[in-house]
C-alpha cells in the first residue's frame, strides 16, 4: 500500500531550494536523451539494412544511399547489392521504423484520451475493422477494383468505419466518456472479429487463410518507397499536433475534472485526439497489418524511465517505438530463414516477458503507489 | 473576485439535482457549503467550475457569465482543488504543480523562469518544497492535498473552489489545510462535511438539502438545533466554545438525546457523520 512518510514541519520547506534546481537539471538533460536515441535510431537503421541472407557492410549501405540520393558515387558495389539495399531493405526498414513510431505515439495519445493504461491504438476497434476488410479482400476477393492497393485501401476504410461507429455509439448527451469509448470499442471489436473468424472458417483456400493470419499479425515485407509517403506525413502531422498539446494531455491524465478546471475543453480535445489517433493507426494498419503490443508497451516502458510528462513521453516514444520495431522486423525475417515470421509473434514473445520484467523491477511505479 | 449564482437548476432525467440555487461570495470571503451526502454540494461546485452546464440559471465571476468565457479564461479566474488523482499515471510533485500554469500558456509557449518561480513559491507556501521530486502517488493524503492547493496557487486564480478538502485527513491535517486556505486571503467557496470545521473557519455558510439552499448566513445564523435536526437528522447542542469563541456543535447520540441527558463532549455521532464520503 502507499508509503506513509514522515511529515516535515511547514517552515522546513522554505529554506531548501535544492529540489527545484534538480527539476531544472532533469529538463536540461532531456535533449541529450533525445539526441542519444536519435543516434541509436540511425545506427539501428544502418545495421538493420546490413542484416539478411546477403550480408552488406554498413559503409556500403551509406555509400549506396548517398549515391542514390545525390548521384555522387564513391566505392564499389554490385548492382545486386544496390538493388537489395535500395529497393528491398531500406524501404522495409523505414516502414518498420514509421509503423513502430506511429503506433507508440498513438498508444500514448490513446492512453491519455481514455485515461486508461491498458488502452492501445486498437481500442476503438480500428484493427478489427481493418482485419475484417482485409479478410474480405484476401479470401472473398472484394474491392479488387483498387488493384494492387486493394488490401491497403480496404483496410484503411475498414478502420475508419469501425472508428466512426464507435465514436457515434459512444456519444451520450453530447459527451464522450472514456468508459463508454472503451466498452463500445471492445464490444465492436468482438463483433468484427467474429465476422473475420466466420469468413476464415468458411474458407477453403489454405494459402489465402495463411496470408490472412500473417496479415492479422502484422508484417512490413514487400515495402516499397512509394508506400512511405503517406505514413511519414501521418506520423509527422500527428506527432506535431500531440507534442503541441502536451500540456492538455498532462492535465487530462491528471483527471477529467482537473483538466476542465485547468481550462481544457475535454470533450473537444478528446474528440480531436481520437481523430488524430484513428488517422495514424488506420494508415499503419493499412500498410503493415495489426502489429500488436508496440502501442501498448512502448508508452509504459518510456514512462518508467522519463515519467508521465508528455513533453518527454511523446518524443521518446516516437524514437523508441521506431528502434524497437526495426529490430523486431530484423528478427522476423532472420530467425526462420528463408521463411518470415509475422511481427506480432515476435513482439508478443519478446515484448511481453520484457515488459513484465521491467514492471517488476520498478514495483513502485505502475499502480504500486496509492491511487 | 466575486461569485454570483442565480437560480441555478440542473436536472438528470427530469429529476432536479439542483433547484433554484442562489449563492453569493464577496471578494476575500471564505464561504462554505454544507449538506448531507447527495444534497447537491458537489454538483453546485461542478457547475461553477464548468464541469456541468446548468439547465437554467446564471453563474457569474466578477459579473461575467462563466459560460461566456472561454475555457482557458475561466480557468485563469478559478482554481479548483478536487479529490482527483492521476491514478495509474506517475507524476512527480513538481510536475503536478506546474500543471497549474496550463491555462496561462499558449500551445507554442514553453515554461519560463517565471513559471518555475511560481511553482517554487507555491510549493514553499504549502511547505512541500522538499517533496518537489517525490512521486505524487507516494504522498500521504494531507501531503497530496497540500500539493493540489499549491497547484491552485500556481494557477494564480483569484477565486478558489475546494471540494471537501479535509476529507479522509487526520484531524491535524484538517486544521492545517483550512488554516492554510484561510491564510491565503483568496476568495474561496468550499464544500465541507464537518460542521465544526465550517463553524470555525468560514465567514458565511450555505446549507443544502435535496438540491436546495435551505439556510444561509453566518455560522451563528444557520447552526440552529432545529435546522440540524431537519437537514442532517441529528440531535445536536450548539455552544460557543470558551477558548475559540467559535460555535461548537455537539452531536447527541440517540440514547443521550432525551431532554434529561446533559451534553457530552465525547460525540460518537459526529464520527459517523464526517467519516462517510
Amino acid at each position: 500500500m502507499g508509503a506513509v512518510v514522515e511529515k516535515p514541519s511547514q517552515d522546513q520547506g522554505e529554506t531548501r531550494p535544492a529540489p527545484a534546481s534538480q527539476s531544472k537539471r532533469r529538463d536540461a538533460r532531456f535533449p541529450l536523451v533525445v539526441l542519444a536515441l536519435a543516434v541509436a535510431l540511425l545506427v539501428t537503421l544502418t545495421l538493420a539494412v546490413t542484416i539478411g541472407p546477403v550480408a552488406i557492410a554498413p559503409l556500403t549501405v551509406w555509400q549506396i544511399a548517398v549515391s542514390r540520393l545525390t548521384g555522387l558515387a564513391s566505392g564499389e558495389w554490385s548492382a545486386a547489392h544496390e538493388n537489395i539495399v535500395w529497393l528491398i531493405r531500406l524501404p522495409r526498414v523505414f516502414l518498420a521504423a514509421l509503423v513502430g513510431a506511429g503506433l507508440a505515439v498513438v498508444g500514448v495519445a490513446m492512453q491519455a484520451a481514455v485515461r486508461n493504461p491498458l488502452a492501445d491504438p486498437y481500442i476503438l476497434g480500428i484493427s478489427s475493422g481493418a482485419s475484417l476488410a482485409a479478410v474480405l479482400v484476401i479470401l472473398l476477393g472484394l474491392f479488387k477494383f483498387f488493384g494492387i492497393y486493394s488490401l491497403s485501401v480496404a483496410a484503411f476504410f475498414g478502420s475508419v468505419m469501425a472508428f466512426v461507429i464507435v465514436l457515434t455509439l459512444a456519444q451520450h448527451r453530447g459527451t464522450l466518456s472514456p468508459v463508454r469509448l472503451i466498452l463500445v470499442g471492445v464490444a465492436l471489436s468482438y463483433v468484427l472479429s467474429a465476422g473475420t473468424s466466420f469468413i476464415i472458417f468458411r474458407a477453403d483456400d489454405a494459402e489465402g487463410i495463411r496470408s490472412v493470419l500473417f496479415w492479422l499479425q502484422g508484417s512490413v515485407a514487400g515495402a516499397k518507397w512509394s508506400y512511405l509517403t503517406i505514413p511519414s506525413v501521418a506520423v509527422l502531422i500527428g506527432t506535431t499536433y500531440l507534442v503541441l498539446q502536451a500540456r492538455p494531455l498532462n492535465a487530462l491524465i491528471a483527471g477529467e475534472e482537473t483538466a476542465i478546471s485547468l481550462g481544457v475543453n475535454t470533450n473537444r480535445f478528446r474528440r480531436m485526439l481520437m481523430v488524430v489517433a484513428a488517422m495514424i493507426t488506420g494508415v499503419m494498419v493499412a500498410l503493415a497489418g495489426a502489429v500488436g503490443f508496440v502501442g501498448l508497451m512502448m508508452p509504459h516502458t518510456v514512462r518508467l524511465f522519463v515519467g508521465s510528462d508528455h513533453r518527454r513521453v511523446l518524443p521518446v516514444s516516437l524514437l523508441a517505438g521506431a528502434i524497437f520495431l526495426v529490430w523486431v522486423d530484423v528478427l522476423a525475417r532472420t530467425i526462420v530463414q528463408p521463411e518470415e515470421m509475422p511481427l506480432g509473434v515476435i513482439t508478443g514473445f519478446i515484448g511481453g516477458p520484457f515488459f513484465i520484467w521491467l514492471m517488476r523491477q520498478r514495483r513502485d511505479a505502475l499502480g504500486g503507489g496509492r491511487s | 473576485m466575486t461569485l454570483h449564482v442565480e437560480k441555478v437548476t440542473w436536472r438528470v432525467e427530469e429529476q432536479a439535482i439542483l433547484r433554484d440555487v442562489a449563492v453569493d461570495v464577496a471578494a476575500g470571503e471564505l464561504v462554505g457549503v454544507l449538506g448531507p451526502n447527495g444534497s447537491g454540494k458537489s454538483s453546485l461546485l461542478r457547475c461553477i467550475y464548468r464541469a456541468l452546464k446548468p439547465d437554467a440559471g446564471y453563474i457569474a465571476l466578477d459579473g461575467d457569465n462563466v459560460w461566456d468565457l472561454d475555457a482557458k479564461e475561466a480557468a485563469r479566474r478559478t482554481a479548483t482543488v478536487l479529490q482527483e488523482t492521476p491514478g495509474e499515471f506517475e507524476f512527480v510533485v513538481w510536475e503536478m504543480v506546474l500543471m497549474g500554469r496550463t491555462p496561462h500558456k499558449s500551445m507554442f509557449a514553453r515554461e519560463n523562469a517565471e513559471d518555475h518561480d511560481l511553482v517554487e513559491s507555491a510549493l514553499g507556501q504549502v511547505g512541500m518544497l522538499p517533496f518537489a521530486e517525490r512521486s505524487f502517488a507516494t504522498l500521504s493524503g494531507g501531503e497530496k492535498q497540500r500539493v493540489l492547493i499549491a497547484r491552485a496557487l500556481a494557477q494564480q486564480a483569484r477565486f478558489l473552489i475546494l471540494d471537501e478538502p479535509t476529507n479522509h485527513l487526520d484531524v491535524r491535517y484538517q486544521l492545517e489545510i483550512l488554516d492554510l486556505v484561510r491564510g491565503l486571503q483568496v476568495t474561496t467557496f468550499t464544500a465541507l462535511h464537518d460542521l465544526n470545521l465550517a463553524a470555525t473557519y468560514c465567514d458565511r455558510l450555505y446549507i443544502m438539502s435535496e438540491g436546495e439552499i435551505v439556510a444561509a448566513g453566518t455560522p451563528e445564523d444557520v447552526f440552529q438545533p432545529a435546522l440540524l435536526r431537519k437537514v442532517f437528522g441529528v440531535e445536536a447542542e450548539v455552544q460557543v466554545h470558551p477558548r475559540t469563541g467559535k460555535l461548537h456543535i455537539v452531536f447527541l447520540p440517540a440514547h443521550a438525546a432525551a431532554p434529561s441527558a446533559t451534553a457530552s463532549n465525547e460525540a460518537p455521532a459526529s464520527a459517523v457523520l464526517v467519516g462517510e464520503s
